[in-house]
């Protein structure tokens, strides 16, 4: 067992959680406030994505200069593959459900411990739709057509 | 200008791109919720899935944490939010991100700073049909 990197998911895990929150990012409806552009719109979800993308813009082709990563022996990267059906579809699917809610998986999980009332319907609910997928289109990883 | 500039918001981001970078630095992994999570219900114990479960978890807790800390600065939870939505919902986030391999953090946060195609254009397909998911709950008169 390597406890480096199992301390480092925790730290990771850690901050990503306290992430959300600060970011408002836990409530669904300034989800939806963002995602209702004919109405009340608010903008908290462009800031945060504006914020995490441009960190990981300037950091991720930088850390993937290295060889191998610190406490690992190789990077896990999905592989090079074209824009297809299953793509497209799972994730407008995915949009239909965000938007009915303003959950996605991360806030979904943090709800477990700040609105458990909804946590106890959605998760489950989730869980089961990563099974169907799983069970109807196997692993679901797209055709590769080459590596990084 | 003061409810167009949201520095919490901004902040949070900080905070999870710091987390993606760091473990995609210490581990090589991609902070991409879904996977990590769908990952877990092949019930193997791969130090892959240990240190996914782990990194659930601490996310709960500190969300928790950061929640209780936060006090009035956060949103009290949402009630009597009609049940069946809330389950259709969950259900079609966890068929929906599968299906794509990824969602708001391995598409969004992640894929977008690899510079990756299909990234993008799930960003933008997601984005676009929580849009107008959104628009329908409004003109059904469920949003108010």
């Amino acid at each position: 067992m390597n406890l480096k990197a199992l301390f480092a998911s925790l730290l990771c895990g850690a901050l990503f959680g306290s992430g959300l929150v600060v970011s408002g990012m836990t409530d669904p409806l300034k989800v939806q406030g963002f995602l209702d552009i004919t109405g009340n719109w608010q903008p908290a979800l462009m800031w945060v994505m504006g914020g995490a993308v441009m960190v990981t813009a300037i950091c991720f082709p930088w850390v993937l200069k290295r060889q191998q990563p610190v406490l690992t022996y190789r990077f896990h990267l999905p592989g090079v593959a074209p824009v297809d059906r299953r793509l497209l579809i799972g994730s407008g699917l995915f949009g239909i459900g965000w938007g009915l809610s303003g959950y996605c998986p991360g806030p979904a999980l943090v709800t477990a411990a700040t609105n458990t009332a909804e946590a106890m319907i959605f998760i489950p609910a989730m869980l089961a739709g990563f099974w169907v997928a799983g069970k109807f289109c196997g692993e679901c990883q797209p055709k590769v057509t080459g590596t990084d | 200008m003061s409810d167009f500039f949201d520095a919490y918001a901004l902040t949070g981001g900080l905070l999870i791109g710091l987390s993606a970078t760091l473990l995609l630095l210490l581990n090589g992994r991609i902070a991409g919720i879904s996977g990590i999570c769908a990952n877990l219900l092949s019930f193997s114990f791969s130090g892959k899935n240990i240190r996914g479960a782990v990194f659930l978890l601490a996310m709960i807790v500190a969300g928790g944490i950061t929640d209780q800390l936060m006090g009035d600065a956060v949103a009290a939870p949402r009630e009597s939010f009609p049940v069946w939505l809330l389950a259709l919902s969950g259900f079609l986030v966890g068929v929906g991100t599968r299906q794509a391999n990824g969602c708001t953090s391995g598409h969004g946060v992640c894929g977008l700073g690899r510079r990756s195609w299909r990234s993008l254009m799930a960003t933008l397909c997601f984005m676009t049909t929580g849009i107008l998911t959104v628009l329908v709950l409004r003109i059904a008169g469920v949003l108010v």
